[in-house]
């Protein structure tokens, strides 16, 4: 239990909205691009995707709400990178509805082997 | 026992115990509640809804739901749910749920059975937080109740 309870409500309130992020198969799409490829321009990007530039730029606006992607200005293009440290978030709020259905099953084993 | 995406988890247990049991504890409403911590009313039927009063001190004026997908003899028992306990004055039917699948395979130590839920990426973001905050308080009052009558 120690584990699970060491991910405060405010943190798992901060995970929703990842959540949210990576729902979305163009979204996940553009980063595992930028994962791949390291730092990439949106022209860039949406050579990669059947989408226009517009909807590109909004899904990595999204992304960067979420805290997973990051922006910085080269010369007159913006250039986007992977912020892989909420991801690891993402995995630790599922770990704990994992650990509860662990806890659910060994009720479960204690119940079907008892006598 | 991994996470293999944000959108489903995984598990196994092997049970010594025999896989007409397990099926039993599973799909029968009331032994099902018994170690999951729930008073289902009536049973478990194909496509149907059941629900019940979660059972915990402090937790009974929330609900759980489920509708039962599949039930295929001691083999595979399948539920869809709001992945929490619910607040029952709240609609959820026209929200996303997850789906949990119960599959047995009979060893020869007694019964292997897998478990995966999936869906996740599809809820919400406000109810997977809310969700979250309940499974918080929810799973370690129920830990308590369970040590408690285990040692009782």
């Amino acid at each position: 239990m120690s584990r699970a309870e060491a991910i405060s409500p405010a943190r798992v309130k901060d995970a929703a909205p990842l959540f949210a992020a990576l729902g979305d198969a163009t979204r996940l799409g553009l980063l595992v691009s930028l994962c791949a490829s390291g730092p990439l321009s949106v022209t860039r990007l949406s050579s990669k995707f059947a989408v226009s530039r517009q909807a590109i730029t909004k899904h990595l606006d999204v992304l960067t709400e979420a805290g997973l992607v990051r922006s910085s200005r080269q010369g007159r293009e913006r250039i986007w990178e992977f912020e892989p440290k909420r991801l690891e978030d993402a995995h630790q709020v599922l770990e704990r509805l994992s650990r509860q259905w662990d806890d659910a099953l060994d009720r479960l084993k204690a119940f079907v082997e008892r006598g | 026992m991994n996470i293999t995406s944000t959108d489903r988890i995984e598990k196994q247990i092997q049970l010594r115990a025999p896989q007409s049991r397990v099926w039993r504890a599973l799909t029968d409403a009331e032994e099902f509640g018994t170690w999951f911590g729930v008073k289902l009313e009536g049973r478990f039927v194909l496509g149907a809804q059941t629900r019940g009063k979660i059972t915990y001190p402090g937790y009974e004026h929330l609900t759980m739901e489920v509708e039962v997908e599949r039930m295929e003899a001691e083999a595979l028992f399948s539920f869809r749910w709001h992945p929490y306990a619910i607040d029952p004055k709240v609609d959820y039917s026209g929200e996303p749920s997850t789906l949990v699948e119960f599959r047995l395979e009979s060893v020869d130590e007694g019964t292997l059975l897998r478990v995966v839920e999936s869906g996740f990426d599809r809820l919400p973001a406000h109810r997977r937080d809310e969700a979250f905050r309940m499974n918080d308080r929810g799973w370690a009052q129920q830990l308590v109740s369970i040590e408690r009558h285990v040692a009782g």
